[in-house]
């Protein structure tokens, strides 16, 4: 901080005399007034805004990112601020030296003005005469100051280089000894310093011109002290004027670049929330638009989109619908003659043990093949649902316990057939998960049935495992298992791990899809494991609460004696 | 005395199938092909247990089942081509009493018909009463007549049979698949929607509130009990 800082503005300290050349400026004092003030002003104001500042950072980072119209106005109030303030310290700097210059000339030619008159005094003085020249300087300074009451108020001091005579003058008002001693080198000097003004107690910023005055009676200074309080006032006047226009023209822009921004971001701002209502599936939202300018034509294009989005999805939900129609209507129209098909079959079953042995074992294929047929049909209606998406799930609260029981019970018989043992595990704790009974009941069963086809006469574990979030079934034979990769490959319709292994459930080979999309529908995994002669592990994992996320099996998928 | 089946069924040869394996099997059957004239033909042949095709030309199945369930409570067996649990339920709600789906074997009809023909050996002037003490229902079960706050409450034979299930054994939660076995005759093969459904038609008979049950309790993830006598 310059010393300039700590004082008055026109400081003793601060000051510093001018060239004699009366035309000299005073450039460097006015810019550093300006400088200094609000060098002064700005630190003052960092300070206490640091603080502040630090502690809203964060939160003016985030606004600073997320708001467009933040963005576009601070970083408009800041280039504004920058331009003003340089305006403004140009212009001040301008009045100043303006002001200031114009009174510099008035105030030497007025001490020149004085020349003459002090001369034509001390010339009638004789030199060593002290009480002479003690008049004649009275008489001077009445003189000169009432010739100046035209040119405004000033003081007027004589001094004489002679020390004797010097200390016999009234004790006038302190000059500078700098300015003194450019007099005495025979200059009119002009130096910037506190002078006293009548009626106020302090010293004011004033203008001292002093001037060498040779004469007969001796070498006098004649200084004459301009108080430069109106010129203060004026420039300090200046100042705050420019700093409040200034202040009101940033303010203002900020105003304008919020309210144009908004124009521009509240259009954006709608059609991102009508984005986001379409995205979350209301699809008659649209944008309001007016005018025809860019905007408008965002709106417009926008409201095209949903248009286009809606038709789009409304032509697939008919789709969809048409395709539920047809599969119900297939579905009816097949049955039915199927039915009677059926019942004729039964009937002409029934009765072979009179017919011929080849009518008789026909009679039986007929039947047996009927049964396929219609296992497939009914397979490939229930995929044919879930690819319309129209399955639906009918849950209740039961006991997995119950369920497993009646799979493994239906399965019992065709087990015993093939010689295969099933053996089931229940767990301790209860099992009751709100799960669509029907439906898994079905997955178990074809579960079981595909243990069976795989198992090669050696028997079949089912394990049912329940934790705090969810319940679990595995169905374990020591079968063939599976080649590496093809744990991903079962679930696919009509796969076949060995093309050339012959079906003896009969199954339609949609049995593992089908309980896929059954174990999915209740949010639920169906995962397969398998190693070639180790056999092969069918896990199920259903959430206790329809909707639950399930994060974990209370199963192990890998049996653990083949956990290495 | 040979038991009448009416066969409400629009495809000939189905019918006609139908007619030689429900003769082979013991039944008397009559047919209407038409919705329309499915009711003038209940009214006329008096039939003991109903076979009804849920699509049909004239009025649909579903309406068949009502206008019937209106004016008697003679068994009624869906036939339809649709597994899906919407047009299954609906036709239980309307008023059937089962329903098999086609393609079906012949066994598996006439078993369920069969089973709903058979009645509770009534033995004895048994009268039971569960429900709340300040309106219970009681149930007089050889005159097969249902009471609650002084009114005779109508009950099908099947949600009779489901309501004297429950009230022998006040104390005894029944799971839907023994009500399954008890009431309707079937092991291991029907579907547990047919009890949620006739429970809740029972409900909306025999409750004040079928939204609040006292009667017909639930509970939950085992099954269904009587309340407290």
């Amino acid at each position: 901080m310059s010393k300039a800082a700590d004082g008055p503005v026109f400081g003793v300290d601060g000051t510093r005399p001018v060239a004699t050349d009366s035309s000299g400026t005073n450039h460097g004092l006015t810019t550093r007034l300006g400088i200094d003030r609000i060098r002064q002003a700005a630190n003052d104001i960092g300070a206490r805004l640091g603080r502040q500042i630090s502690v809203a950072a964060g939160q003016l980072a985030t606004t600073w990112r997320r708001s467009l119209q933040f963005r576009v106005a601070a970083t408009t109030v800041v280039v504004t601020g920058a331009v003003v303030l340089l305006i403004g310290l140009f212009l001040v700097d301008q009045i100043s030296n303006g002001v200031l210059k114009s009174k510099r000339v008035a105030a030497v030619s007025q001490a020149n003005a004085g020349l003459d008159p002090a001369k034509a005094r001390f010339n009638g003085v004789a030199s060593g005469d002290l009480t002479g020249i003690r008049q004649a300087v009275d008489q001077l300074t009445v003189d000169l100051a009432g010739s100046g009451s035209g040119t405004g108020l000033y003081g007027i001091a004589v001094r004489s280089t002679d020390a004797t005579v010097d200390k016999a003058l009234t004790p006038g008002p302190a000059i500078p000894p700098e300015l003194r001693s450019q007099v005495r080198q025979d200059h009119i000097a002009v130096q910037y310093s506190p002078v006293p003004q009548a009626g106020v107690a302090r010293l004011t910023p004033g203008l001292i011109v002093g001037e060498p005055v040779r004469t007969r009676a001796g070498f006098f200074e004649l200084y004459y002290l301009f108080p430069l309080g109106a010129e203060q006032h004026t420039i300090s006047l200046v100042q705050r004027t420019v700093w409040v226009a200034g202040a009101a023209l940033v303010l203002l822009v900020a105003v304008i670049t919020v309210l144009v921004t908004r124009q521009v971001v509240r259009p954006v701002r709608v059609v991102a929330r009508t984005a986001e209502m379409l995205a979350a599936g209301d699809l008659s939202q649209r944008v309001k638009v007016a005018g025809e300018d860019d905007l408008a034509l965002l709106g417009e294009s926008f409201n095209d989109m949903a248009i286009s989005l809606q038709h789009q999805i409304q032509r697939l939900e008919q789709l969809s619908r048409l395709q539920q129609r047809f599969t119900s209507d297939v579905s009816h129209e097949l049955r039915t003659p199927l039915t009677t098909v059926r019942m004729a079959a039964e009937l002409l079953h029934n009765s072979r043990d009179s017919f011929a042995p080849e009518l008789a074992r026909s009679a039986e294929l007929l039947t047996n093949e009927l049964d396929r047929f219609e296992n497939l049909l009914g397979d490939l209606l229930e995929i044919s649902r879930y690819d319309a998406g129209a399955a639906r799930l009918e849950a209740d609260p039961v006991d997995l316990a119950g369920v497993v029981e009646r799979a493994v019970y239906a399965s019992s018989g065709l087990a015993t057939r093939h010689g295969i043992e099933i053996r089931s595990h229940f767990g301790e704790g209860s099992a009751v998960a709100e799960v669509d009974a029907r439906r898994v009941e079905r997955i178990l069963r074809n579960l079981i049935c595909n243990a069976v086809d795989h198992a090669e006469g050696s028997p079949i574990d089912v394990q049912l495992g329940a934790d705090e979030r969810s319940v679990a079934v595995t169905v374990r034979d020591r079968g063939i298992g599976l080649r590496p990769g093809e744990a991903g490959l079962v679930f696919n319709r009509f796969w076949r791990g060995d093309p050339s292994r012959s079906r003896h459930t009969g199954g339609t080979g949609l049995g593992l899809a089908i309980s896929l999309e059954d174990a999915r529908l209740h949010g639920g995994w169906l995962q397969a494991w398998g190693e070639r002669g180790k056999g092969a592990v069918f896990r199920l994992t259903l959430p206790r609460n329809l909707g639950d996320t399930l994060e974990q099996s209370p199963l192990p998928l890998v049996p653990s004696e083949v956990q290495t | 005395m040979k038991p009448r089946v009416l066969v409400v069924d629009d495809d000939s040869s189905l019918a006609e199938m139908l007619g030689i394996v429900l003769r082979s099997d013991g039944f008397e059957p009559a047919f209407v092909p038409d919705g329309s004239r499915a009711l003038a033909a209940f009214r006329e042949v008096k039939p003991d247990i109903v076979l009804l095709d849920l699509m049909l030309p004239g009025a649909s199945g579903i309406d068949v089942c009502r206008a019937i369930r209106a004016e008697s409570g003679t068994p009624i067996i869906m036939l339809t081509a649709k597994s899906d649990t919407v047009d299954v339920v609906l036709g239980l709600e309307s008023g059937a009493d089962d329903y098999v789906v086609k393609p079906f074997k012949p066994k598996e009809l006439t078993a369920r018909m069969r089973a709903r023909l058979r009645r509770y050996d009534e033995a004895g002037g048994e009268t039971l009463t569960i429900g709340p003490a300040d309106s219970p229902v009681s149930i007089d079960v050889p005159a097969h007549q249902v009471v609650r706050d002084a009114k005779q409450v109508s009950l099908t034979p099947l949600e009779f049979d489901l309501l004297v299930a429950l009230a022998r054994k006040p104390r005894q939660v029944f799971t839907r698949e023994v009500l399954l076995e008890q009431v309707w005759g079937y092991r291991h093969a029907a579907d547990t929607r047919l009890v949620n459904v006739h429970v809740q038609r029972l409900r909306s008979k025999v409750e004040r509130d079928p939204e609040r049950p006292e009667v017909v309790l639930t509970v939950r993830g085992v099954g269904y009990k009587a309340g407290p006598p």
